[in-house]
C-alpha cells in the first residue's frame, strides 16, 4: 500500500540536507507552509539555498532562517516589504546572496524545471538590469532573454487537503506557487489542514496530482484571519499571530 | 493662467471609463489600484491578480477578511461570482502571454520612446521587481498613471530614463494629473488637458517634444 502520509512536520522533514535548495511556496501571507518552515528551523539545515516570492516578515518562519544564519542564497522577486529587516540585515552585512528575478520568470523556470525543459527564451526583463549578462536573442522581432531552468532538492507547499497518493487541493489564492513548486523539486513535501480518504477528492478538481508530491504532513487548523502585510507575522507563521 | 490638478481619484475614474468592457485588466500596485473604485458599475470587467485570481472584486466588509484570499498588494480582496482562481504559473502565462489587454502600471519615469522605469530607484534601495517586467513586456496595453512632474517639479516624462528600466518601448499611454499622452511612433501626443492648461505650458513643464493631439486641436 502506498502511503505518503507523514506522521508530523519533524518527520517529513528529517532527510533535508545542509545546502540544499529549498522551494517555500507563498505569496504575502497565503499560501506559506508555516509549520514546515518553523519545522526546517528546528531541524538544524544550513548553508541553504530558498527559493521564494518574498524575503519573510517580522521575527519567524523564513525571517527567522535568516537571523539563525541558515540562508546562503536566495533566489526572489521581491524582498523590499515593509518587514523583512532579518532579510536586509544579512544582506547588507554581505552574510546572504540574493538572486532577484522577476516574478515570472521565477515561476517559470520551475515549471521548466518540473517539465523537463532545458531552457527557454522570455522578453521579460530584456534591455533591463535583469538580463544583463545573460544570453538574448531576437526571436520574431522580439528582444528576448535566455533563462535557466530552477531545480529544487525539497519544495515545501501548503495545500487544503490532500489523499495517502499525495493528491492535493488548495484554497483561493493560497495555492499560488504551490503546484509548480510541487513539480520542481525531488522531495516535495505538502501540509495540510485535512486528509481524505483515497476518493474523497473529485479526480477532475485534482489541482496537484500525486505524482508530483512525496510526502503528506496534516497540521492544525488556524483561522485565516488576514493581518495586515507589513506586520504579517501569520504570514510566516501562525505562532506569532497570538 | 490658472489651472487645477487632477486628484488621484480623479485620474483613476479617467482610466476607468477608458476600459471597454470585456477587458482583462491588471491594476498594479499603489496608484493604479484606485481604479478598481470607479469601474462603471454597468461594464464587466475582469481584474487579474498575479497570485491567481481573475474576476477579482472589491475589498471584504470589515471582519469579513480572507487571509487565503489577497491580492498582489497583499491586501484582502474578494472574488465575483464567476471568478477563478490559478496557480502562479497559469497567472504568469496569462500576462507573459499577452492574454491581458490592459496593464495599468505606476512609473518613476516615461521616455519618449515608451520606455517604462517603475520598479528601481537605483543607489542604495534594496532591489525588488515582483511582477512588473512580466506585465510591462506582456500586456497588449500599457497604461502609465502617474503624477506629471516630481515634487520637484522635474517632468517624469523624459528623453531617457535615468531609473533603471522595466521595459523597453512598452509604454502606450499616459495618464497623468495634467493630461493624457499617447506614446506613438512619430512622437508623444497629449489630448485632454485639464481645464486651463495651455498646450505650450504642458509642454515647458515635460519639457520633451510634445504635440497637441488633432481632435484636440481641432476642438
Amino acid at each position: 500500500m502506498v502511503d505518503k502520509i507523514s506522521p508530523s512536520v519533524e518527520a517529513a522533514l528529517a532527510d533535508v540536507r545542509d545546502g540544499a535548495t529549498v522551494l517555500v511556496g507563498g505569496f504575502g501571507g497565503s499560501g506559506v507552509p508555516e509549520e514546515l518552515i518553523d519545522a526546517l528551523i528546528a531541524q538544524g539545515a544550513k548553508d541553504l539555498t530558498i527559493v521564494n516570492n518574498n524575503a519573510g516578515n517580522g521575527e519567524v518562519g523564513i525571517a527567522a532562517l535568516f537571523k539563525a544564519g541558515r540562508v546562503r542564497k536566495l533566489i526572489c522577486s521581491y524582498p523590499r516589504q515593509v518587514d523583512s529587516h532579518h532579510f536586509q540585515e544579512a544582506f547588507r552585512a554581505g552574510k546572504v546572496e540574493l538572486e532577484l528575478v522577476p516574478q515570472g520568470t521565477l515561476s517559470e523556470r520551475m515549471r521548466a524545471a518540473g517539465a523537463g525543459i532545458g531552457a527557454f527564451y522570455t522578453p521579460t526583463a530584456y534591455g533591463t538590469d535583469l538580463a544583463k549578462r545573460k544570453e538574448t536573442r531576437v526571436i520574431d522581432g522580439k528582444g528576448q532573454v535566455l533563462e535557466y531552468p530552477l531545480h529544487g532538492d525539497v519544495a515545501l507547499v501548503k495545500a487544503e487537503r490532500g489523499d495517502r497518493w499525495g493528491n492535493l487541493v488548495y484554497r483561493k489564492s493560497a495555492r499560488n506557487y504551490g503546484p509548480t513548486m510541487a513539480s520542481a523539486a525531488k522531495v516535495t513535501i505538502a501540509q495540510v489542514y485535512e486528509i481524505v480518504e483515497l476518493g474523497g477528492l473529485d479526480p477532475e478538481s485534482i489541482v496537484t496530482p500525486g505524482i508530483f508530491v512525496t510526502r503528506v504532513v496534516k497540521v492544525p487548523r488556524k483561522d485565516r484571519n488576514w493581518t495586515p502585510a507589513g506586520s504579517v507575522t501569520r504570514g510566516i507563521s501562525g505562532r506569532a499571530a497570538a | 493662467m490658472s489651472y487645477a490638478k487632477l486628484t488621484r481619484d480623479e485620474i483613476a475614474r479617467r482610466i476607468a471609463l477608458d476600459i471597454p468592457e470585456g477587458s482583462y485588466v491588471n491594476l498594479g500596485i499603489g496608484m493604479p489600484t484606485l481604479v478598481g473604485n470607479h469601474l462603471p458599475k454597468d461594464r464587466e470587467i475582469f481584474l487579474h491578480s498575479e497570485n491567481g485570481i481573475l474576476g477579482m472584486g472589491p475589498a471584504p466588509a470589515k471582519g469579513e477578511e480572507d487571509g487565503d484570499l489577497i491580492n498582489a498588494g497583499k491586501e484582502p480582496v474578494t472574488l465575483l461570482t464567476g471568478g477563478a482562481y490559478f496557480h502562479h504559473t497559469d497567472s504568469f502565462a496569462m500576462m507573459r502571454g499577452g492574454h491581458l489587454d490592459i496593464a495599468v502600471l505606476g512609473a518613476f519615469q516615461v521616455s519618449v520612446s515608451g520606455d517604462l522605469a517603475n520598479w528601481h530607484t537605483g543607489g542604495d534601495a534594496i532591489p525588488a521587481v515582483g511582477g512588473a517586467m512580466d506585465l510591462a513586456v506582456g500586456a497588449k496595453n500599457v497604461w502609465v498613471m502617474m503624477e506629471h512632474l516630481t515634487k520637484e517639479g522635474a517632468s517624469k516624462i523624459v528623453d531617457r530614463c535615468s531609473y533603471p528600466l522595466t521595459g523597453v518601448g512598452v509604454v502606450k499611454r499616459v495618464y497623468t494629473d495634467l493630461a493624457v499622452i499617447e506614446v506613438t511612433p512619430r512622437g508623444l501626443v497629449a489630448g485632454r488637458l485639464v481645464q486651463g492648461l495651455a498646450f505650450e505650458e504642458l509642454r515647458r513643464l515635460t519639457g520633451v517634444p510634445l504635440s497637441l493631439s488633432e481632435a484636440r486641436a481641432a476642438a
